[in-house]
């Protein structure tokens, strides 16, 4: 009876609040509330879902949890602000709940702190050159965030270079600050971004999917051609190959993936492999 | 003298509106003008030509205003550009949803859906929902809500026409009920283009 009633209330579209557990890899829409476990265990057979009481219900961690992109506090509940797959990943050491979040398609880029991005210098003005990010302001650059340079050592970036660096301010408040130089001072593969290869851009979602661990797709492009790959968290990749028309087809292959299934995707690979 | 000759434009428009040139013989409707409103360009000008154009999307810009999580993006404007492909009644309806539709796909924060419903009441007191053109053009009154997808709370309306108190009421319900269709055919719509990928 429960159950009828609970798949009645959920063709009516209507939002009552689903403990996250139960939602997780579901798609989920703005608007919608998500009870933490602990919320879950605290309602019990009289609440919101009339669930049965689970005999284990005391081995859960009941640590912090960690409310990632697309869901916001609300109370003692989890707000759903962007349309997507709700994704859950457990604690890897110690305390906490874990952190949940949406992945969600987007191709507009909000600067987060940590992010390694590329951008295109288009301003430079005393010693800060402006970068553009994508994002809603340019960041800026001081020319010291460099490995290596000193006052007098300036490094050679021009207007309409292109940087990799990572912010280390990025919040809504404040213009975001970008650095070539990781916390120990090394460039660690940041700086400039050589002559020639093409930068093109793609969805958000497509640059963490290819930059996941074990990615398929960039395994079966590294074995296509020799190349040179850079990945911005804002949507944009550089590639550089050997000739103009291999960098151009691995451009479009990169493009392309956000369409294909796997299936379609080994094909075209053979086909170019062949010829 | 450029400050001088703005205020002077706007008062010339501004009593343009009031007096209208309603005169008898004239089958004009309302304008305004403005002038040198822009400081970049060499000239600029805005022309107002009715008032329903500019009513239409200041109902949008609200619905969309009190939903949106404008907090989380300072010093940013959102932008929404609806072109009408073709208008077959229920317009604004549809520009509600189609704004709606256009924020989610481009990840900008909101605090929750919401939809645009348009009922129309004829001369025997019939409710139509959804109209046709030909049945908004021949309604005693054409009402139009945007709820949204919590509690299908009514964030907007905007009334044509002539009706009486249950009758608004009888129609925010039917309203209502019709919003649960909408909002799921929206949770299909997006559940697809996520199962692709």
């Amino acid at each position: 009876m429960a159950e009828a009633a609970a798949v009645v209330a959920e063709s009516l579209a209507g939002y009552r609040a689903r403990a996250a557990r139960a939602v997780l890899e579901q798609v989920v829409l703005p608007g919608e509330e998500l009870l933490l476990p602990e919320q879950e265990d605290e309602e019990g057979p009289g609440g919101t879902g009339g669930r049965p009481l689970r005999l284990n219900a005391g081995a859960r961690s009941r640590g912090r949890v960690v409310c990632g992109p697309g869901l916001r506090r609300c109370g003692d509940r989890l707000l759903v602000t962007k349309c997507g797959r709700l994704r859950h990943k457990e604690p890897g050491s110690g305390n906490g709940g874990g952190i949940y979040w949406v992945d969600s398609q987007q191709k507009r880029y909000v600067p987060v702190k940590g992010d390694h991005v590329i951008g295109i210098v288009t301003a430079k003005s005393g010693d800060i050159f402006k970068v553009d990010v994508g994002g809603s302001e340019p960041a800026s650059l001081s020319y010291l965030s460099f490995e290596g340079a000193t006052k007098r050592n300036r490094p050679n970036v021009q207007v309409g270079d292109l940087i990799y660096g990572q912010f280390v301010v990025a919040n809504k408040d404040m213009e975001p600050e970008m650095v070539c130089i990781d916390s120990c001072g090394r460039a660690n593969g940041m700086g400039v971004i050589g002559q020639d290869g093409l930068l093109f851009k793609v969805t958000l979602g497509l640059i963490r999917r290819l930059l996941a661990p074990d990615c398929e797709i960039l395994q079966e492009v590294g074995k296509l051609y020799p190349l040179e790959i850079v990945f911005g968290m804002n949507g944009r990749i550089w590639v550089k190959a050997k000739t103009i028309q291999q960098t151009l087809i691995l451009a479009n292959i990169l493009e392309a993936c956000e369409h294909m299934t796997a299936d379609q995707r080994k094909q075209i690979f053979s086909r170019l492999a062949e010829s | 003298m450029e400050g001088a000759m703005q205020t002077e434009t706007k008062i010339r428009a501004e009593s343009g509106i009031e007096s209208g040139p309603r005169g008898p013989g004239c089958s004009l409707r309302n304008f305004a003008c403005e002038q040198n409103l822009l400081s970049r360009p060499d000239g600029s000008a805005s022309f107002l030509q009715g008032v329903a154009e500019k009513s239409r999307e200041r109902l949008i810009r609200n619905t969309c205003e009190a939903v949106v999580l404008g907090a989380l993006h300072p010093r940013t404007s959102i932008t929404v550009v609806l072109q009408v492909v073709s208008d077959a009644g229920s317009l604004l309806a549809c520009c509600l949803n189609a704004a709606c539709m256009a924020l989610v796909d481009a990840g900008v924060p909101m605090r929750a859906l919401f939809c645009g419903v348009t009922c129309a009441l004829d001369s025997d007191g019939t409710l139509l929902l959804d109209p046709t053109a030909k049945q908004e053009k021949e309604a005693r009154a054409v009402l139009t809500f945007a709820l949204d997808s919590v509690e299908q709370k009514l964030l907007m309306s905007t009334t044509k026409g002539l009706y009486s108190d249950a009758e608004l009421q009888q129609c925010l319900a039917a309203a209502q009920a019709a919003s649960q269709h909408v909002f799921r055919f929206y949770r299909e719509s997006l559940q697809r283009r996520y199962s692709k990928s």
